[in-house]
């Protein structure tokens, strides 16, 4: 029996100790807002915090997630306000939105480590995260509002923003 | 009277069934297209109202139905916008109910970028007749005049003041005649508040919460998973199976063979072996361990570098007539130094994020199935077939579709969800992998084009030959058909622009030995790949620049009517009156996308500009790309700049991210290594080895201009992805002087 922390609560869970994190939040607790896209980490769909840091559900075997923050995009505010969410909301980021959750993790954890990041550390961070429908400018833009309104207010931590366990 | 369309509108329907509220719904009779012909059968009397297309209930929410699959388009918003505009309604008070499938709706197929086309004219009307009915029972209510009274945000006013709201006339309007719609006032397009306007989506707040269901997302019922093995090659056949330590997994459940397909392979299942589990990693565990024996068929030879050959050997021999002006092979032929050019492109895949997946359930009178479909009512046909049902039985609920480019138009999973559900008698969601959507998809066609121009003293095109070759998607619907359907030429092949005394286009036959399917812009891609690149080419053999050679060689401002040239044309199924082929129109976007990029500019050593100009889906488009080219080779999109010409739009935010998103689609083209064959297998398996553009191979800049005009709606969804990779192409030769003829462009600039 494993016991892994999600979005501040403490599950259970009894089955196959090299499930992908991704199928343990998805078919177990019902937290569909990790995607699975490709699961072999290629697409950043399935992105989730660790510990407040981004990483692909689809390939972290549950195991080696025990007795670390699991944080979802259901947990990563109230009421989707995050200055990332607020961002992705005032630029109109999204077409289909599938990817949008994974990107909107991946770009918080950026920020949460590096609240002024330049356009190439930008890019270098996001391009792990595939979006077909290419809404690329746009995620960066937002990347650059996000940045603006998080480092102009206060830094980003995992504590205030709902990672508490 | 109709502004757009020649269509037959003649009632509107209203009834009070549905408890107290006002409905509102279109009715299409007569002779109209098939794709037209919907016909609105009475309201439901059950509470929801969703069959309809608007209600005004007595709180004064309104509900919307739009009956279009949403896959990033926004099309539940616009749908929304547009009859909200016209009925006056308050926007807060709008609620948008996703349609099931239902040939009621009339046409729901929702891809080659018509929804709007198809849809603004009554979605107006609709929207007008509640406004006309709220007008009309404030002033019955009063005694006045009708003319007296106004609707304004879900509000009518009296000129003395008074006013009633939509919700206190709910009940009135049920005794007022719906108008017919030629006594309509539909706004003016400057009295619209909603139409044409920028308005955020009416689903983002869900998306960045992730609250947004996509097909893998329903949870009820709470399905099993069923992940399925199926036969490597088109055409296969399980010869045997040995799923003995697939049952031994923990949580696998059952495992159910899938019969092969028999004909062509329209949107049937490729067969295989499906394994159920209680949840999807025991399914993905219990597939790894299935030990399956296959009958390959006659496609286990396909092999895409001598089929290569083979399309490379069609387009350099005479083919069959498609359009002809003049004597072009005589031209050509007396013609020592023309410019001759053969373009190959591979297949593609269209990969959206989210792989195909539906949940069914299957009752002995019924099955319910949810899927990301762009189509339900062929969802309906597809799984009726495959359950031996019939189709009204089938109940298709439209999830929201995380992406699907064509490929979710081909229910063929939703067939599978429903077999296995009538075999288990369990509701079933299967879900496809990645690996499963790059292996077993429809594929957008492996293509061969030649083309060879004469030019005369001033550098102009005397003559024109082009001659295409492409496994035809006729083949997905005929059995070993090898001669494409005519809109496949129709999609910028038979439209060709070029003005020149002496044309000659011809098409040459392929076999599918893949299943082939559209793909974004469909044959569009490589028709316009190598239309474009050869003006560039032909430009630099003439010496004069891009831009003014491409003015100068489609010509003047003129309705180019290419069925006088001999040539069959559907013109995307648009009446060729209120959508002709409008050269100036295309030269409009050429111009307008020169100003916006600056063209001419002086550039760095190692910059270049390109450009392409198109029309598809009734759209024109023009791109400017800037690259850059290292002395290594190394290529890195600086920005793009588009200009597109749509006709009337409805979310002009939505026309600019489909238009960036659509151009950003288009270097899929260019990069990826595309999908390739060997003893008939797909060589790729994932997007480590299936290259699709990421941010890094992305400009962080894709700006783009809308040319506003009031003419007739046209699509939005596909155009910007053609004219990106020849624009692309025109930049990098602009940049080092590489001409890039085959694509992908992988090491050709590192040569």
């Amino acid at each position: 029996m494993l016991t892994l922390t999600v979005n501040g609560k403490n599950y259970e869970f009894s089955g196959d100790p090299t499930t992908p994190v991704l199928w343990f939040l998805r078919d177990e607790l019902d937290l569909t807002g990790p995607k699975f896209g490709c699961g072999m980490a290629q697409c950043g769909a399935c992105t989730v915090h660790i510990d407040g840091v981004a990483q692909r559900s689809c390939v972290l075997p549950v195991s080696a997630a025990v007795g670390r923050k699991i944080t979802t995009i259901e947990g990563l505010s109230e009421d989707g306000d995050h200055p990332v969410q607020k961002a992705w909301l005032d630029n109109k980021v999204p077409q289909c939105g599938f990817c949008q959750c994974g990107q909107i993790m991946q770009a918080a954890s950026l920020l949460a480590s590096n609240p002024t990041p330049t356009d190439e550390e930008i890019v270098a961070t996001m391009s792990g995260n595939i979006c077909r429908c290419g809404t690329y400018p746009r995620i960066h833009k937002a990347i650059k509002a996000a940045s603006k309104s998080i480092a102009g207010v206060e830094y980003y931590t995992p504590e205030k923003e709902g990672e508490n366990a | 009277m109709s502004q757009y369309f020649d269509m037959q509108r003649r009632k509107f329907l209203k009834s009070s069934a549905a408890l107290g509220s006002l409905v509102v719904g279109t009715c299409f009779l007569g002779a109209a297209p098939r794709a037209l012909a919907g016909v609105l059968t009475p309201p439901s009397d059950t509470a929801k109202t969703a069959n309809l297309f608007v209600a005004l209930r007595p709180d004064g929410i309104v509900e919307i139905t739009c009956h279009r699959s949403e896959m990033g388009q926004q099309i539940r918003t616009a749908v929304a916008q547009i009859v909200a505009d016209e009925m006056e309604a308050a926007w807060d008070k709008i609620v948008v109910i996703q349609a099931k499938g239902d040939p009621k709706y009339g046409d729901q197929n929702t891809d080659g970028s018509r929804s709007i086309r198809f849809n603004l004219q009554r979605l107006r009307e609709m929207g007008a007749s509640v406004r006309y009915m709220m007008q009309h029972a404030a002033a019955k209510r009063w005694g006045v005049e009708p003319s007296s009274c106004s609707a304004v945000q879900h509000l009518v006013t009296h000129t003395s003041g008074k006013t009633f709201t939509y919700a206190e006339l709910v009940s009135d309007a049920l005794s007022i005649t719906p108008p017919e719609a030629d006594a309509l006032t539909l706004k003016t397009r400057e009295e619209w508040r909603y139409i044409n306007t920028g308005m955020a989506h009416i689903d983002l707040q869900d998306i960045v919460t992730g609250k947004a269901t996509f097909a893998a997302d329903v949870r009820a019922p709470k399905a099993l998973v069923a992940i399925i093995e199926r036969p490597p090659v088109v055409g296969g056949k399980v010869k045997s199976v040995d799923d003995t330590a697939t049952r031994a997994v923990k949580g696998v459940i059952d495992v159910v063979s899938i019969p092969a397909p028999t004909g062509a392979p329209q949107f049937q299942p490729k067969g295989g072996v499906a394994v159920v589990a209680e949840n999807t990693w025991a399914a993905m565990q219990g597939r790894r361990a299935l030990k399956i024996e296959w009958d390959d068929g006659p496609n286990g030879d396909y092999n895409s570098e001598s089929f290569k050959a083979q399309l490379l050997e069609t387009v350099n021999a005479p083919q069959e007539m498609v359009r002809e002006k003049g004597d072009a092979a005589s031209v050509l032929a007396n013609d020592t130094d023309k410019l001759v050019a053969d373009y190959y492109m591979p297949h593609l895949t269209q990969a959206p994020m989210e792989p195909p997946c539906a949940t069914a359930m299957y009752y002995e009178d019924r099955v319910d199935v949810w899927a990301s479909t762009q189509n339900p009512q062929a969802d309906m046909e597809t799984v009726g077939k495959m359950v031996g049902m019939e189709k009204e039985k089938i109940n298709v609920h439209v999830t929201m579709l995380g992406g699907a480019f064509g490929r979710k138009s081909k229910p063929d999973f939703s067939a599978e969800a429903a077999y296995v559900s009538m075999k288990t008698g369990k509701p079933i969601r299967v879900q496809w992998t990645r690996e499963d959507d790059i292996q077993h998809g429809y594929y957008h066609a492996v293509s061969a084009q030649h083309i060879e121009a004469s030019l005369n003293d001033q550098g102009g095109i005397e003559a024109y030959l082009h001659r295409t070759a492409f496994a035809p998607i006729a083949s997905t619907f005929a059995e070993g058909a090898n001669a494409p359907f005519s809109f496949e030429l129709d999609l910028g092949f038979t439209d060709n622009p070029i003005l020149t005394p002496n044309l000659k286009l011809e098409r040459g036959e392929a076999p599918a030995k893949a299943r082939i399917g559209w793909m974004r812009s469909v044959t569009n891609i490589f028709h316009a790949f190598a239309v474009q690149s050869f003006i560039a080419e032909a430009a630099h053999k003439a010496g004069k620049d891009q831009k003014d050679y491409l003015l100068e060689v489609i010509g003047p401002d003129r309705v180019l009517d290419v069925t006088t040239q001999n040539a069959k044309y559907n013109n995307y199924w648009g009446n060729k009156s209120v959508y002709p082929l409008d050269i100036a129109r295309l030269r409009g976007a050429i111009e307008k996308v020169a100003d916006m990029s600056g063209w001419g500019r002086e550039l760095p050593k190692g910059r270049g500009l390109g450009i392409a100009a198109h029309r598809s889906f009734l759209t024109y488009i023009a791109t400017v790309v800037e690259v850059e080219v290292s002395d290594s080779g190394e290529l890195d999109i600086i920005k793009s700049w588009v200009s597109v010409d749509a006709g009337t739009v409805v979310n002009t935010d939505s026309v600019i991210n489909q238009t960036q998103g659509g151009s950003i689609y288009g270097i899929t083209t260019a990069i990826s290594g595309g999908i390739t064959f060997d003893e008939g297998r797909v060589q790729q398996s994932n997007f480590h080895d299936f290259r699709v553009p990421r941010m890094s191979d992305s400009p962080l800049d894709v700006e783009v201009e809308i040319i506003q005009n009031g003419e007739a709606p046209a699509g939005v969804g596909e155009p910007a992805t053609p004219v990106y990779a020849p624009a692309l192409c025109n930049a990098i030769f602009a940049a080092c002087g590489k001409r890039i003829r085959t694509l992908p462009i992988g090491d050709q600039l590192k040569a």
